[in-house]
C-alpha cells in the first residue's frame, strides 16, 4: 500500500485484519487506489464501522460462547477414567520398551499427563468442531492437511480430534519441521509426545506399522504464509504422495479452517528468520507492542474437515508430472474443503 | 574335519581385547594370536601374544608362520588425546596393512570393528538408520574422519577382494568395564547433560559385543551389520539407571565451554561429542539378528552397572556367567 494514501484506508485496512469474512480483490482495488473522492471515503468509512461493529460483536459472542463452552467443559470433559481409558485402547498393539517409550521416543506417560491440557486447548480455547473424523479409519493412514497459522497447533489440533473424538481412539503422528530438532525442549517435547522428523523413512517405518501418520506437504511455506494468503493452499511437496504408493496407503485430506486467524502475519520477515535459523519470522499487528507475546494465538474457533479417504495406485518411482497429477488431486481436495468451510462458518470465533 | 582355527586379534590387551580373547581361546581348537604393542596383562596361558605396532611390518611373519583362519580387528584408536597424527596412520595404516595381509595369506574371514558412531548424532537422522545410511559424523567432528576412513577402507576392500569374507561391524556405545567415551560419561559425577534435550540413546554390554564378534566368524557371512543391544531409552532414563543425578547445562555456550576445558585437560571429551548429548544417533539392528543370529543378552541396567560400579574394583577372573550362545560355533 503507497505510503500516500489517505488516513482513513489505512484505517479499515487496520480493521480489514480482524475480517471475518475474506476481503475480496474489489475491497483490497479500492483500499490502494482510491483517492480524492471524499464521498466514496464518508461511505467506506461507514462500512468499515459497520464491519468493525460486526466484528466487535462477534468477538462479544465468542467469547460468551467460550464462556458457556468453559462452563460446559468443567461439567463434560473426559474423566481421568476416560483418558486413562482412551490411552489404554491406543497401547494395545504398541511395542514399548521397559522404560516405556518408543524407538521413536514417544512416551505415553508422557502423554498421559499432558492429555488435560490438550484437552483444555482442544474443548475451551480453541472449541474445535471436527467432521467425519472416523474416515480416519483404523489401518495404515496418511492425513494431508493444510498448514496454517505461523505455530503448528494445527497438528495438535488434528492428533486431537483423532485422540479425542474418535472411539477407538488413535494416535497421530506428525512429520515436523526439521528444524525442530535443534531447538532445546522443543525436540524433546516432540519426541515425547510421538512426533517426528519429517523424513522419508521415519514415514515409511511409521506407515509400515500400521500408524496414521500427519503430513502437512506445504510445510514451512504453509504454515508462515501472510495474512493475505490465507486459505490459499500453497504449492505442495510430493514426498507423501512416492510414500503412499509405496506402501500402499489411503490418503485422507483433512482441511482445517480457523488456525489461519489465530495469529495474524502482516509481514514475514525472512532476512531476521535467516539470522535466526528459523523458517519464518512473522510480524503480527501486536509483535509491536507485545513482543514474541505477539505470536500469542487469539482464541478463533477450529473447524477441522476430514475428507473421503482417497485410494492412489501407481509406481512410485514415475516422473515428477505423473506424481504431481496425483498431487493435485489432492490439493484441490483439500482446497474445495477449506472453501466450503470458510463460506459456511458463522464466524471466526463462533 | 577341518583344520584348527587360528584366530588374529589386533588390540588384543585392550579391555575388550581381552574379553575377546578370553571368551575365544575356551572354545575348543581356537588357537588365538593377539598382537598389541601393550603389556597384556592376564593372558590366558595357551595364548600367542605377539608384541608389535600393527603398523610395522614385522607383524608380517605371524601370518608366514601360521595359518591363519580369521583376523578380528579390534585395534583401532579412538582416544582423542592422541596426537592426530599417531592416530590417523595408526588407524589407516593399521587397517590396510591388516587387509594386507589378508590378500596375502588367502585369510578367509575379516572382522572390523567399526562403531555406530560413524553415522554421526545429527538432527536431521532418520529414527533407526539402516547400513546403508551415509557416514556424516565428522561433519561436525573432523577428529573421527580417520574412523570413517577405516569403514570405507573395509567396504572397499569387500568388494575387491570376494576372496575374503569381510565383515564390518558397527555397534553403539559400548558400555561396561572400557575405558572408552560413552562408559567414562556415565562415571561422571552428577553426569552433564544439554539443557533441553533428552535424546534416545542406544548402549551395548561390553560382553554382547564380543559375542557379536566371535559370532562374525559364523563362515559364509559377509556385509555390514550395526550392532544394537537391549532397545534403546532416553537419556534422562540412562542417567537414573546409572543412579547419577543429572546437570543440566544450557547449551549455549556449552561447546566453546567443554572446548576449552578439553584443551586445558580439565575434561577428556572433545566439544563435539556434545552433539551426543542433544541429538539421536539410533541404528537398526534387524539385519546383525536376521544374518548373525545376533540377540543381546544384557540389560541396560547390566551394562551401566558394570561401566560404574564394577571398572573401580579389577574384574575377578573366574566365570562369567555368560549366556549358552556365547561362541560356540560348529565349524565347517
Amino acid at each position: 500500500m503507497p505510503a500516500s494514501a489517505p488516513r482513513e484506508h489505512a484505517v479499515s485496512r487496520r480493521f480489514d485484519i480482524h475480517d471475518p469474512f475474506r476481503a475480496s480483490d474489489a475491497d483490497e482495488e479500492r483500499g490502494t487506489d482510491g483517492s480524492g473522492h471524499d464521498l466514496l471515503h464518508l461511505r467506506e468509512l461507514a462500512e468499515t464501522k459497520a464491519r468493525a461493529g460486526r466484528v466487535a460483536s462477534e468477538l462479544l459472542e465468542g467469547l460468551g460462547e467460550l464462556l458457556a463452552v468453559a462452563r460446559g467443559f468443567i461439567d463434560s470433559r473426559l474423566s481421568d477414567a476416560e483418558l486413562d481409558r482412551r490411552l489404554g485402547l491406543l497401547l494395545r498393539n504398541k511395542n514399548l520398551s521397559d522404560y516405556g517409550v518408543d524407538p521413536f521416543g514417544f512416551s505415553p506417560v508422557y502423554l498421559r499427563r499432558i492429555l488435560p491440557l490438550l484437552q483444555w486447548v482442544y474443548r475451551v480455547y480453541f472449541r474445535v468442531e471436527s467432521f467425519n473424523v472416523d474416515r480416519v479409519g483404523h489401518g495404515r493412514v496418511l492425513l494431508i492437511s493444510n498448514h496454517s497459522g505461523q505455530i503448528p497447533i494445527d497438528g495438535a489440533m488434528i492428533a486431537g480430534s483423532v485422540l479425542l473424538d474418535l472411539d477407538p481412539p488413535r494416535m497421530t503422528r506428525a512429520m515436523i519441521e526439521k528444524w525442530a530438532p535443534t531447538l532445546p525442549f522443543v525436540s524433546t517435547f516432540f519426541a515425547r509426545c510421538g512426533q517426528l522428523t519429517g523424513l522419508p523413512e521415519n514415514c515409511r517405518r511409521l506407515l509400515e506399522s500400521d500408524e496414521a501418520v500427519l503430513v502437512f506437504p506445504e510445510g514451512s511455506r504453509g504454515i508462515s504464509k501472510t495474512f493475505k494468503h490465507r486459505y490459499k493452499l500453497s504449492q505442495f511437496g510430493t514426498g507423501f504422495m512416492r510414500l503412499a504408493l509405496e506402501t500402499g496407503t489411503p490418503v485422507v485430506p483433512v482441511a482445517v479452517v480457523g488456525a489461519e486467524e489465530q495469529v495474524i502475519n502482516l509481514y514475514d520477515w525472512r532476512a531476521l528468520a535467516r539470522l535466526v535459523g528459523a523458517p519464518a519470522f512473522p510480524i503480527t499487528p501486536l509483535t509491536p507492542l507485545l513482543g514474541p507475546l505477539g505470536m500469542w494465538p487469539l482464541p478463533v474457533k477450529y473447524r477441522i474437515y476430514f475428507g473421503e479417504p482417497m485410494v492412489f495406485d501407481g509406481d512410485p518411482n514415475e516422473d515428477d508430472e505423473v506424481i504431481s497429477g496425483k498431487v493435485r488431486q489432492v490439493r484441490d481436495r483439500i482446497q474445495t474443503m477449506l472453501d466450503d468451510g470458510v463460506r459456511t462458518r458463522r464466524g471466526v470465533f463462533v | 574335519m577341518a583344520e584348527r582355527e587360528t584366530i588374529v586379534v589386533t588390540g588384543c590387551a585392550g579391555r575388550l581385547g581381552w574379553l575377546l580373547v578370553r571368551r575365544l581361546h575356551r572354545i575348543e581348537g581356537v588357537q588365538v594370536i593377539g598382537i598389541d604393542r601393550r603389556v597384556f596383562r592376564g593372558k590366558p596361558k595357551d595364548v600367542e601374544h605377539f608384541r608389535s605396532d600393527i603398523r610395522r611390518k614385522q607383524c608380517e611373519d605371524l601370518f608366514r608362520t601360521h595359518r591363519v583362519t580369521a583376523i578380528l580387528h579390534l585395534g583401532i584408536m579412538h582416544d582423542p588425546r592422541r596426537n592426530a597424527e599417531e592416530h590417523h596412520t595408526w588407524n589407516m595404516l593399521g587397517t590396510q596393512r591388516m587387509l594386507e595381509y589378508a590378500r596375502r595369506y588367502d585369510v578367509p574371514k575379516v572382522v572390523i570393528l567399526s562403531t555406530a558412531g560413524v553415522y554421526g548424532p545429527r538432527p536431521d537422522n532418520a529414527a533407526l538408520l539402516t547400513e546403508d545410511a551415509p557416514l556424516l559424523a565428522a561433519q561436525d567432528f573432523p577428529e573421527i574422519r580417520d574412523l570413517i576412513a577405516v569403514d570405507m577402507f573395509a567396504q572397499s576392500f569387500f568388494w575387491k577382494h570376494p576372496g575374503t569374507e569381510t565383515v564390518v561391524l558397527r555397534p553403539v556405545h559400548i558400555v561396561g568395564s572400557v575405558r572408552n567415551a560413552a562408559s567414562n560419561y556415565l562415571r561422571l559425577k552428577p553426569i552433564p547433560t544439554m539443557m533441553g534435550f533428552d535424546p534416545m540413546i542406544q548402549i551395548i554390554h561390553e560382553e554382547d559385543v564380543v559375542t557379536a564378534l566371535a559370532l562374525a566368524r559364523k563362515p559364509g557371512l559377509r556385509g555390514i551389520f550395526n550392532i544394537v543391544g537391549p532397545p534403546e531409552l532416553p537419556l534422562s532414563m540412562l542417567i537414573r539407571e546409572a543412579g547419577k543425578a543429572a546437570l543440566p547445562v544450557p547449551s549455549f555456550g556449552a561447546v566453546s565451554l567443554l572446548e576449552r576445558m578439553f584443551r586445558l585437560r580439565a575434561s577428556g571429551f572433545p566439544a563435539p561429542e556434545l552433539d551426543n548429548l542433544r541429538y539421536n544417533c539410533t541404528v537398526d539392528g534387524t539385519r546383525a539378528r536376521d544374518e548373525l543370529g545376533f540377540t543381546p543378552a544384557f540389560t541396560v541396567r547390566e551394562a551401566v552397572r558394570r561401566a560404574v560400579f564394577d571398572a573401580i574394583q579389577p574384574v575377578p577372573d573366574t566365570e562369567l556367567d555368560l549366556p549358552p550362545c556365547a561362541g560356540e560355533l560348529p565349524l565347517p
